[in-house]
């Protein structure tokens, strides 16, 4: 069989960087094979995907040696266009790649342009919104659709061409794990069914093996540095060096001190053979102690049966009841949609409840202004881009402080303060469009802090970064709250995020709270993973098989053990979050390139 | 989301149904005859005939109210202006003068000056209803579609509905940034005095042109990997023939201006004169 698409010693160097991006990549994909391509944010993956498209050189110009054939044409010869005869690309950001007014304009937009008669066109939408199950949406507004539709319509968008190769851009970044789960599931059945070449860029490894994958390449520094099928990979320590989040019960059965064994097939745990593990693992679970349960401190934020409606008779929240303590970090979880960042919107006063109370340090808030809230509460937005309002660093970071007529001198001695707190110091005169975008968010998070909050509200504070980045952020963000005492609140589906640095967890589906509990009990709970689109985390699976009655007791062990031995070992003298010089931090400066 | 300000809401009328373009000519025809003639029963007839058809395009006042209301404003400025600046307009064009009111000075109410005001307010009201009834009433693709139809560069044609496209988000946007830039102290409602409002906005407006830009960038990707631009000619998805309907308005249109003109300037002026 010819291969439908092949590098050979393929260096690619963007026409502003000095370095190649790509380097003697020798790479062979043949028609009908699903390969996962990992690696870390700037590792070239993104780069090697623009290649296949035609994007490089053409949108994005540069030099390339060696060869590079897709369905036997030349990408830098052929075009983006036709290319988009040969290779659909589904992007990562699905709000952004939606062009039509209606979902059925939307999908039939390359058929416009490619002046196929109107009739036709119809159907032909009509066929391929079948296949990925939208046919009833056709008629609504891309923006009313939820992560999950969305990502279905842009599939769409690009089956309606009957390309050969389908490449996928990170397709979980924005969406909650069930619905995740559910898009693996639509890309294999398409995969299999329609006999496509299929190509998924993901760094949430563990997600992207749901369903099988015939190969993973693990791109590193613009190299492969791995070639290889699940198995291989998951045996090997590939992974941990390229700075890959690995499975968590690969991880479990590391630290129980099993040997992951490609013949085992480690790629499903559902599947996987664990008879030599389970002893072992019983054993570890029996072993790690847990630690003394922290005494109850006082209330920071308590909110009393709070009811909300944008249309009365249909509410959004209704019956909401918390309490966070003081020095917390925890997480408010739940599906696209479910209320999450309406909660935060009325704790920070840009809506107001129907009924009930927020009390703050134990006094109801409801006659405080934004303003007034915003001295105490902090919200850091997903994108840092949605905040940052002036050119400079500093001026940035000053801003909460000058509008409040603090004077000069003092502005200077708490900004550059919060500035060595973030690592920020060495860059305090840079412009802000210098940094890179994990940067940027240290600069909303210290323009929040320079404010001294004592409660930090984040939403999505790890939102499609890679595994370093997100370690970085939340190493950070875990120093803030031990050493600062600083209350934090993050709004987040990522599972990950939610065990390994949260002590609580509170669960919203369908505007109701449906649990208030720590991770491991409610990722060990079926009903309410399910009803909060959530999914069980593969520990509880890898419990139960090693026939360990307490799944949620394992869960909790794993991440206990995770938090202090694992993590003390794995990152000595590295990533100290919070450096009080800022020398350190500034030997971090990362090259984002892409 | 429904019912927003001056956005296209789809309903089943023969209006809606209408192509854009011929809209778009009618609403062109019709504000030129407007403009054209101060004949005050061809104005009113043209106000019936406006509010008619704004009725039955069964637009709803939450979709223009705001709008019409800004619009009434400005009138009422409008018909002040000019009475302070040439309060014997009136006399010059009719060519009688019968006070009503003295007021100070040189500045007397005519009836003839309050008799040319109302023609200068009914122009206002029979071109408004037909601006907003077409705002709504036209989805932009299929006006765009339309527009290319008529010989415009599908370029530009795409650039409108993409524009309207994105009218929601940037809304959304808009939104979530004060928000955020609230609570960091920065005073955006009417506690602040309208300067410094002035200066704070833009602490909204970089972010949102960031934003839109991070936007900009995606959506053009996003549509040269699905072929936009490869050919000359496109061909739209919700494209419409003109119909009978479409054909029967148009005509109308043309026939009403050039008969509201002939009976404008029968007399050799553009000015129905009810004094003399």
């Amino acid at each position: 069989m010819n291969p439908i698409i092949e590098f050979k010693d393929y260096t690619f160097k963007y026409r502003a960087q000095k370095e190649p991006t790509l380097r003697n990549i020798d790479l062979t994909i043949y028609p009908g094979e699903k390969v996962l391509i990992v690696g870390p944010s700037g590792s070239g993956k993104s780069t090697l995907v623009h290649c296949i498209n035609g994007m490089v050189p053409f949108s994005y110009p540069g030099d390339a040696t060696g060869t590079l054939t897709v369905k036997d044409k030349d990408p830098a010869k052929t075009g983006i266009f036709g290319m988009s005869k040969i290779v659909g690309t589904v992007l990562q950001d699905t709000d952004g790649q939606f062009i039509g007014l209606t979902v059925a304009e939307d999908v039939a937009f390359a058929l416009e342009n490619d002046c196929v008669p109107q009739d036709e066109m119809f159907s032909m939408v009509y066929d391929v919104a079948d296949v990925v199950d939208i046919r009833e949406l056709l008629p609504n507004s891309p923006t009313e659709l939820s992560g999950g539709q969305k990502q279905r319509v842009s599939m769409a968008g690009v089956l309606v061409d009957d390309v050969d190769i389908l490449l996928f851009d990170e397709p979980l970044a924005n969406l909650d794990p069930a619905t995740g789960k559910r898009a693996i599931d639509l890309i294999d059945k398409i995969c299999r069914e329609r006999s496509k070449t299929v190509i998924i860029i993901e760094h949430r490894l563990e997600d992207a093996l749901y369903r099988d994958v015939d190969r993973i390449v693990v791109i590193g520094e613009g190299r492969v540095a791995a070639d290889c099928t699940p198995d291989e990979l998951l045996a090997s320590d590939i992974l941990i060096r390229e700075g890959i989040r690995e499975p968590l019960y690969v991880t479990a059965l590391k630290h129980a001190g099993c040997t992951v064994r490609a013949e085992d097939h480690p790629q499903h745990i559902e599947t996987m053979n664990l008879d030599s593990c389970k002893d072992r693992v019983k054993e570890w679970f029996e072993e790690v102690e847990l630690p003394e349960p922290k005494p109850k401190k006082e209330s920071a934020l308590e909110v009393l049966d709070l009811d909300f409606s944008y249309i009365s008779g249909h509410p959004v929240l209704s019956d909401i009841r918390f309490r966070i303590e003081k020095g917390e970090m925890l997480a408010i979880v739940g599906k696209n949609g479910a209320g999450k960042s309406t909660l935060s919107n009325l704790i920070c006063g840009f809506l107001h409840p129907d009924r009930g109370q927020i009390l703050l340090n134990g006094s109801d808030i409801a006659d405080k202004s934004i303003k007034e809230r915003g001295q105490v509460i902090g919200l850091v937005m997903q994108n840092p881009n949605q905040m940052i309002s002036k050119p400079m660093i500093f001026d940035e970071v000053a801003l909460g402080l000058r509008v409040r007529g603090v004077p000069e001198e003092e502005v200077k001695e708490r900004v550059y303060d919060k500035l060595k707190i973030c690592g920020l110091y060495p860059f305090r005169n840079w412009p802000v469009s210098a940094l890179s975008f994990g940067q940027k968010k240290r600069v909303t998070i210290a323009s929040i802090l320079v404010m001294d909050p004592e409660i930090l509200i984040l939403d999505e504070p790890t939102a499609g970064q890679d595994y370093r980045h997100y370690t970085e952020i939340m190493e950070f963000l875990k120093e803030l709250n031990e050493s600062l005492g600083i209350t934090i609140v993050m709004i987040t589906h990522d599972m990950h995020l939610m065990l390994e640095y949260t002590d609580r967890a509170i669960v919203i589906a369908d505007g109701q709270m449906i649990a208030d509990d720590t991770p491991a009990n409610v990722l060990t709970n079926e009903s309410v993973a399910d009803r909060a689109y959530l999914k069980k985390t593969s520990l509880y699976d890898l419990a139960v098989r090693c026939g360990i009655e307490d799944a949620s007791g394992f869960v909790e062990r794993f991440i206990y053990y995770e938090r202090t031995v694992a993590r003390k070992t794995a990152n000595e003298g590295t990533a100290d979050g919070v450096s009080k010089d800022g020398n350190a931090a500034g030997k971090k400066v990362t090259s984002d390139g892409r | 989301m429904a019912g927003r300000l001056l956005t296209y809401m789809p309903k089943e009328t023969w209006i809606h149904r209408l192509s854009g373009v011929s809209k778009m000519i009618f609403f062109l025809l019709w504000s030129i005859t407007g403009m054209l003639t101060y004949d005050t029963r061809i104005l009113l007839l043209m106000l019936v005939i406006s509010l008619v058809i704004f009725k039955v395009s069964e637009t709803e006042w939450k979709q223009v109210g705001t709008v019409f209301k800004f619009i009434l404003l400005f009138l009422c400025l409008n018909l002040f202006a000019v009475w302070l600046f040439s309060p014997y307009q009136g006399t010059t064009v009719y060519g009688t003068k019968t006070v009503l009111l003295k007021v100070v000075g040189d500045h007397d109410i005519t009836a003839e000056q309050l008799f040319y005001e109302f023609n200068i307010m009914l122009k206002y009201f029979t071109v408004t209803p037909v601006v907003l009834m077409f705002i709504v009433t036209t989805n932009p693709s299929e006006f765009a579609a339309s527009l290319n139809r008529l010989g415009v560069s599908y370029n530009i044609g795409y650039a409108i509905a993409i524009a309207l496209r994105y009218v929601p988000d940037v809304q959304a946007d808009f939104t979530k940034i004060k928000h955020a830039q609230e609570a960091r102290g920065i005073e955006m409602s009417n506690k602040a005095s309208i300067p410094s409002r002035i200066k704070n906005m833009s602490a909204i407006i970089f972010p949102l042109l960031f934003s839109s830009m991070d936007r900009i960038d995606v959506v053009s990707n996003a549509m040269e990997l699905r072929g936009f631009g490869k050919n000359k000619k496109r061909t739209w998805y919700m494209g419409k023939a003109l119909e009978r309907n479409d054909y029967i308005t148009i005509g109308f249109a043309l026939v009403f201006m050039v008969a509201g003109l002939a009976i404008t300037f029968a007399d050799g002026s553009r000015f129905w004169n009810p004094f003399s």
